[in-house]
């Protein structure tokens, strides 16, 4: 079973923390009624450890067990489940919220569990028992995903490899502490005995000097995750240079457009590119990448079909030439980090280079825009985006009008969100009878009222229309609406700012 | 054209209406311009209900006319954007802490009897303990087990440090962060030597 719950934005604090998405009910009624569950993948969803003791304790066959962005437990749960179920093969711990009361969890694996073939604690902080681990490690002969976290040192690291050279998946620890020469050579020997590996990760405050030593990795890699290392361009440059087959690569802004000209050199293959901000808080920041890095992976990448892009200048211009070089584009996520930049060179909206994707990209399932966009950018994506699934708008637009188009013109879509938009009553109700179709709507400060809301609940009664209240907004303003289609009606779990008009 | 007026002013149910205007423009509606800025003025942190509602950075865009050179935004920080989730935010931060200070911290490292110092870097090491098994491996000596009475007393060596004072403290006193920030250099001295630190 997977269970996805809270809208999307909570990942970024938007949404009250007891809204709602408690597993714990469905864990009630699954032991009941399905006591041969094996596999919960759950995705913000807020789960306790009294859940995760009762799920532990009530599928005796359990195995699988993924959680990603939730909230709500602590490494307790994780003792439990790593106590009580005897047949776990996978136990996946990503960016939680969770409440990391030390690493003793980890040494409740019995000495008889042997099963485990997925475990990733990169999620965690606090040190866990090494010696318990390397005894885990060695008596799972089926592992073929291990996610350290930071506390394991590059050493320890290098024990834990020679124990398990048929890992496919590996996430280093910490990548930085001192090595002696024999170490060094130990680990890179280590390392080049893994021949199924295809995915790296990790590599915290990872020491350019040590990176040398995941040459003999590179060659078969697909997919990099760099976005924990903040590596510099001519760093990533050398480490690029081993990895030609790489298909999916995410790093720190760190590398500069430099460093993106090295990903165009050195990756031909490349299909999916996320570049995260590593100071995105800090306005007096003048590096990080610019739209020549993206240009520059565009002319050596032709087969990119997802990017995720944090910068803070762009143009037009660079977009269309981008579009042009990967007409491919399937997800394009372009986060211009001043909300409502213009285009820097000419100070024009940035609705052309929108205009471009959408023209060009006649697979385009997911986008998610930005800058200074007025109601043109979604008079374009009503009319040409005819296969777009997700959109997601911020500080955009300027009238009704721009969602209106959206929603007549974009008869695919299933997820939207907008926030900081000047959308209002008009253009909430001009998508009445696309809800229903739709998997939901988020509306943050824009301009639609209770009115508005409570008007669509009465045309729609197979919508909730939720509405979240902020301290001391107007009493007539809808502050945060979500809008979602149910056969069950109103949910019994909502709390008291949250109000199912 | 005959224009229904519901009592529900903000409805706005002129938008569904049949005219000669072109959709978007109300220019005899009384304008539904709630400016979004005044109210995120409130909702997020307390610096930035401070600007004045007339300017502030979300509200550029929504000022409605496309042609008004609008400044650019004021630098604060808005609720959740840039959109990172919360748990990358968290790990950039402990990252930059140890960055602040620069690339690494290495200090000395002397040992009574050793004919010549080491370097480590303070920032690999997240406690004391692991600082201590990386010394004892390092110099192929035992430490042995810190006590706050007695701090290292049945040990061969004693772990010491200068601190941003001068004075040479005994490692593991002080909780670890504020070790981190003002050791300048160990010294590891001898069992016998250190018992005057390690009781008074």
């Amino acid at each position: 079973v997977t269970l996805k719950g809270k809208p999307r934005f909570s990942d970024f604090n938007l949404v009250p923390e007891n809204w709602g998405a408690d597993i714990h009910a469905w864990l009630v009624v699954f032991a009941a009624k399905y006591p041969f569950l094996e596999e919960l993948r759950l995705k913000r969803m807020a789960i306790s450890d009294e859940s995760l003791e009762f799920l532990a304790v009530s599928f005796p066959n359990f195995k699988a067990l993924s959680l990603l962005s939730c909230d709500g437990f602590s490494t307790n749960g994780l003792a439990a489940i790593a106590t009580h179920c005897k047949n776990l093969t996978e136990l996946d711990i990503q960016e939680n919220g969770i409440d990391d009361k030390g690493g003793s969890w980890l040494s409740c694996f019995p000495e008889s569990f042997t099963s485990l073939e997925v475990l990733n604690f990169a999620n965690l902080s606090s040190d866990i028992n090494f010696d318990a681990l390397e005894r885990l490690v060695g008596r799972c002969k089926s592992m073929r995903v291990l996610k350290l976290n930071r506390s394991v040192s590059l050493e320890q690291l290098q024990r834990l490899l020679v124990n398990a050279p048929q890992l496919a998946e590996l996430g280093t620890g910490s990548f930085s502490e001192e090595l002696t020469f024999r170490q060094y050579v130990e680990l890179e020997s280590a390392l080049s005995n893994c021949k199924n590996m295809h995915t790296l990760s990790g590599l915290w405050d990872a020491k350019g000097i040590y990176l040398p030593a995941l040459y003999p990795v590179c060659t078969h890699l697909t997919f990099l995750n760099l976005s924990y290392a903040a590596l510099r361009s001519d760093e990533l440059a050398k480490l690029l240079a081993h990895c030609p087959r790489l298909k999916r690569l995410w790093v720190l802004d760190t590398v500069e457009d430099k460093g993106l000209e090295a990903v165009g050199l050195n990756c031909p293959l490349l299909e999916e590119l996320r570049v995260f901000p590593a100071d995105p808080f800090d306005e007096e920041i003048i590096h990080g990448v610019t739209e020549a890095g993206f240009v520059a992976v565009s002319f050596g990448c032709p087969r990119l079909h997802y990017v995720l892009y944090f910068c803070r200048q762009m143009t037009n211009a660079a977009v269309a030439t981008i579009v042009q070089n990967c007409p491919d584009f399937t997800h394009f996520r372009l986060c211009i980090m001043n909300p409502g930049q213009p285009d820097y060179i000419t100070n024009e909206p940035m609705d052309e280079a929108f205009g471009a994707v959408v023209k060009t990209c006649t697979k385009l399932q997911r986008l998610s825009v930005s800058g200074r966009l007025t109601d043109l950018t979604f008079e374009y994506i009503g009319r040409y985006a005819k296969n777009l699934e997700t959109l997601s708008v911020a500080f955009a637009g300027s009238s009704d009008w721009g969602m209106q188009c959206v929603m007549g013109g974009c008869s695919k879509l299933r997820k939207l969100e907008i926030r900081d938009c000047p959308f209002g009553n008009a253009a909430l109700l001009s998508g009445l009878e696309k809800y229903e179709s739709m998997r939901s709507l988020w509306m943050s400060a824009c301009n639609v009222t209770m009115n508005g809301c409570r008007l669509l609940a009465r045309e729609m009664p197979r919508l909730n229309v939720e509405v979240m209240k902020e301290d001391g907004s107007d009493d007539s303003q809808a502050d945060k609406v979500y809008v979602y289609r149910s056969i069950a009606g109103p949910r019994r779990d909502a709390p008291p700012s949250v109000l199912t008009l | 054209m005959e224009r229904r007026v519901n009592y529900e002013n903000d409805l706005n149910l002129m938008a569904t209406e049949l005219r000669l205007g072109l959709p978007g423009c109300d220019d005899d509606e009384p304008q539904r311009k709630t400016n979004p800025s005044i109210r995120n003025n409130k909702r997020t942190a307390p610096e930035i209900s401070e600007v004045s509602s007339s300017e502030s950075s979300s509200s550029i865009t929504m000022s409605g006319s496309d042609d008004q050179d609008s400044p650019p935004p004021a630098k604060e920080q808005v609720v959740g954007w840039p959109p990172i989730r919360s748990y990358r935010k968290n790990c950039l931060q402990s990252s930059k802490r140890n960055e602040v200070e620069g690339m690494g911290m290495y200090v000395k490292v002397s040992v009574d009897g050793a004919p010549y110092l080491r370097k480590i870097d303070l920032k690999v090491y997240r406690s004391y303990p692991q600082l201590l098994k990386a010394l004892e491996n390092m110099f192929k000596l035992t430490i042995g087990a810190y006590s706050k009475r007695e701090g290292y007393n049945g040990s061969d060596y004693a772990p010491t440090y200068e601190d941003k004072d001068g004075d040479w403290m005994l490692v593991g006193d002080v909780p670890w962060e504020m070790f981190i920030s003002s050791c300048k250099r160990l010294r590891i001295m001898k069992g016998s030597e250190a018992r005057g630190l390690g009781c008074v």
